[in-house]
């Protein structure tokens, strides 16, 4: 399991942890996101954008 | 005064002191305008005083704007980190949530027990609008942060000018889409105000229970969950305003319906000038590009800045919708408005003269040069433009 940051503010989505609020259940691949997935927190950078990132 | 060391990249070692840092006090303050309008009106007898805020807001505000000019200055990058970590800057808009209830409150109190003529009885229900209107600034402020408290509140504020749903509309819709022909909140070249806030209002709305009903969906659960963030304001706001009925009678129908117009228009009016015509690109993808700088039209002006929280420093808050107010920065080039906001608001309240000064700012921009393909223009408003300006690929025509 890997995790995704948002490279504007910092966002990280975690695949084990998945994203409750969002209703991304834990274990969701970042790769099953949708398409149009926009950070949660800024909604300024999308799927593309994100980068790998350390736990 | 509280100030932050911090070494520039070139190694020098610098102090800097936030010279605004007690001046935010006056964007807590702005707020309770309606209550000094209903004291003097007690001491004095004079309904006529009840109309003080629309005095500061449309006339003093533009005059001081004009009068005290813009300023210019950053903090420094290297202090950012401790300046966003001063807890004082985020406790201001803390107190001031308490203060949009009490402006309201009293207003309606006001309008409920001192037997006013019926233009003073409208015209405190507006101003009483106008200062909850700026709720929906306090929640911009709050409801932009990561922390849970701080997007509590925004929900809590937010019911005072009955918009809750402002928070996911304004933070997942219009950032994302703004300047575009997609986003509702995105005014385009030659539509008025008054055409803007026909498709604002219901877009904004709309567009804001689609994300909820989406995120909800995600859950399992029904657009109509408790969890949903929008009802939960609104049940605050049905519960604020229906109190107000029990407790000060029918006369709060008529009140609280102008008050929630007027305060709506406030948000209106600062969509409506903050992108007017500004247009992003898209690439060999379709996608468009990113939201620059030069998509938001801003304003230095430091009375208006000041009382709202910095919120006319709008291109580093598009460019970066996390960082705080006082933090935000001014960038050289940028499409700036001729006022602050306020007589900026009064500018697009006259269609004709906003077109006329607005329209020839708009295609000057440097990245616009009369190119009528870079401006989000109005449909149906195209063929009069075109007319007027020249068809903008070919600026020369122009005249």
């Amino acid at each position: 399991m890997t995790a995704f940051r948002c490279p504007e503010c910092g966002y990280v989505y975690d695949e084990s942890a998945g994203d409750e609020h969002e209703g991304y259940s834990p274990g969701t691949p970042f790769e099953q996101l949708p398409d149009d997935f926009s950070c949660p927190d800024c909604a300024v950078r999308f799927k593309e954008d994100f980068r790998p990132a350390d736990r | 005064m509280q100030g932050y060391t911090g070494v520039l990249p070139s190694g020098e070692a610098i102090h800097y002191v936030d010279r605004k840092r007690y001046l935010w006090l006056l964007s807590v303050l702005y707020p309770l305008q309606p209550l000094v309008g209903i004291f003097l009106h007690a001491r004095t007898g004079n309904e006529a005083w009840l109309l003080l805020p629309l005095a500061i807001g449309y006339v003093a505000a533009p005059l001081l704007d004009w009068l005290l000019g813009e300023d210019r200055n950053n903090p420094p990058e290297a202090v950012v980190l401790q300046l966003d970590a001063d807890r004082y800057y985020r406790y201001l808009t803390y107190a001031v949530v308490p203060l949009h209830f009490l402006s309201l409150i009293a207003a309606a109190w006001w309008a409920g027990t001192a037997e006013l003529s019926w233009w003073a009885f409208a015209a405190l229900a507006a101003v009483a609008g106008i200062a909850s209107g700026l709720g929906i600034n306090t929640g911009h402020e709050l409801g932009h942060k990561k922390p849970r408290l701080e997007r509590t509140l925004a929900k809590i504020v937010l019911a005072v000018p009955a918009y809750g749903h402002f928070w996911i509309e304004h933070n997942r819709g219009h950032h994302r889409d703004v300047a575009t022909p997609d986003d509702p909140a995105s005014a385009r070249m030659g539509e008025s105000i008054y055409r803007f806030a026909r498709r604002e209002i219901p877009g904004a709305f709309r567009r804001a229970w689609a994300i909820e009903k989406d995120r909800l969906e995600r859950r399992g659960r029904s657009a109509w969950h408790p969890d949903n963030e929008i009802l939960q304001s609104m049940s605050i706001s049905v519960a604020l305003q229906l109190g107000l009925v029990a407790w000060q009678g029918w006369s709060m129908i008529p009140f609280l319906a102008i008050h929630n117009v007027f305060a709506w228009w406030q948000l209106t009016s600062a969509n409506y000038i903050e992108h007017y015509g500004l247009l992003r690109q898209k690439d060999a993808n379709g996608r468009y590009e990113r939201c620059e700088p030069h998509h938001s039209w801003n304003s230095n002006h430091v009375f208006s800045n000041l009382v709202l929280f910095h919120l006319e420093r709008h291109s580093d808050h598009h460019a970066h919708p996390l960082r705080r107010y006082q933090s935000l920065r001014h960038f050289e080039d940028l499409p700036t408005l001729p006022n602050g906001y306020f007589g900026s608001y009064l500018l697009a309240y006259l269609p004709w003269l906003w077109y006329r000064v607005m329209d020839p700012k708009l295609l000057a921009l440097p990245h616009v040069q009369g190119n009528l393909d870079r401006i989000n223009v109005e449909p149906s408003a195209r063929e009069h433009i075109e007319r007027r300006y020249g068809n903008g690929s070919r600026p020369e025509t122009a005249g």
